[in-house]
């Protein structure tokens, strides 16, 4: 298996406090991981580091064997925990900006997801509910034709029936050829789509593993292994 | 869904096959839906999916045919096999539920037998 990211010895400190300490990690590629973890136990200032938001203190990070730049950037599609349109856009207007951003949007990918999605083109950006605005981010980052795709918390606080659509969306979207890392505290909700699963814990890999093989050897779920690590 | 035994889910997936086939369900020779379907069905990472095929293919229960996709196995023998083995691990556990309540195999029979008498 060849990894598609490589972070040793990673550490991230904010005046004296330390986000990640001395981390290591490989990622694989065509692999679907789940970083799990309290708040505060340093995922986002992880994926800000592999998407070159921030830089390290200490430590190496490759991906796809380059150092976090325009390359990796290039290769990395992104969906933060917070909403990045403009309020004036419409649905159409967001796709157009994409396009115009990423060499590697693929429009019709993004029209078929949208209807899927059951998101109105003509709709403006500041009139969707926080559940629709979620699938119109994530139609926007999926169609992008990258090599690693990053989603950070993307079922938080929308209803179930979004929450269906966007698991089905992730699952649709899976492909050999790319990896997915995806940070979420609602573990159950996720944990089937998984096939690896990182635990952080104030900034160190707490455990981390194959989910299949980790549900055998603790017998149980990881859900259920979640409570036991952080509970 | 959620899978909530403490069992790898696609032990559970393959649990959920069987089930269909002995129930009659799914019938020989019958496809299965694709790995993406189930998938999607199911909302579980496609590799597990196909890890569930693998090892029903490996108990010959399921046959894949390239191109076309996975089958239940036309062998009734396996199927009748299947049923037993089912048949059994449930009665395997309830026998061990009941002998540590403290029933003896006497008990047990007598109690079976009238419960199933009255359910006639």
């Amino acid at each position: 298996m060849t990894n598609i990211i490589e972070i040793k010895g990673l550490s991230k400190s904010y005046l004296n406090k330390k986000a990640l300490n001395n981390l290591d990690l490989n990622i694989e590629k065509g692999k679907v991981v789940g970083i799990l973890g309290p708040n505060g136990s340093g995922k986002t200032t992880l994926i800000k580091i592999i998407t070159g938001i921030l830089r390290q203190s200490k430590g190496e990070i490759l991906i796809d064997g380059s150092k976090p730049g325009v390359y990796t950037k290039s290769i990395v599609s992104y969906l933060p925990d917070r909403n990045f349109l403009y309020k004036w856009m419409t649905v159409e207007d967001s796709i157009k900006f994409y396009k115009d951003f990423y060499k590697d949007f693929d429009e019709s990918k993004a029209y078929e997801l949208l209807k899927f999605m059951k998101l109105d083109r003509k709709a403006k950006v500041e009139s969707l509910s926080k559940g629709m605005n979620e699938k119109l981010n994530l139609t926007l980052v999926l169609s992008r034709n990258a090599k690693i795709y990053i989603l950070d918390e993307p079922i938080a606080g929308v209803d179930p029936v979004a929450r269906d659509q966007i698991l089905d969306a992730i699952i649709k979207n899976y492909n050999r050829e790319s990896t997915m890392i995806i940070t979420t505290h609602l573990v159950r909700d996720m944990e089937n789509i998984f096939d690896d699963v990182v635990f952080l814990r104030e900034g160190v890999v707490e455990l981390s593993g194959n989910a299949e093989e980790l549900r055998e050897e603790r017998s149980m779920q990881i859900d259920d292994l979640y409570k036991e690590i952080f509970g | 869904m959620i899978f909530k035994d403490n069992l790898p889910i696609y032990i559970q997936i393959m649990n959920i096959i069987k089930k269909r086939i002995v129930s009659g369900n799914l019938k020989e020779g019958e496809k299965l839906p694709s790995v993406r379907e189930l998938s999607t069905e199911l909302k579980v990472n496609p590799n597990t999916i196909q890890r569930s095929y693998q090892e029903l293919e490996r108990e010959n229960l399921v046959f894949t045919q390239r191109g076309m996709g996975t089958f239940i196995t036309e062998d009734k023998e396996i199927i009748k096999e299947l049923k037993r083995d089912m048949a059994s691990s449930i009665i395997n556990n309830f026998i061990e539920n009941m002998k540590s309540l403290g029933f003896t195999s006497q008990d047990i029979i007598e109690l079976v037998n009238n419960e199933v008498k009255e359910v006639k």
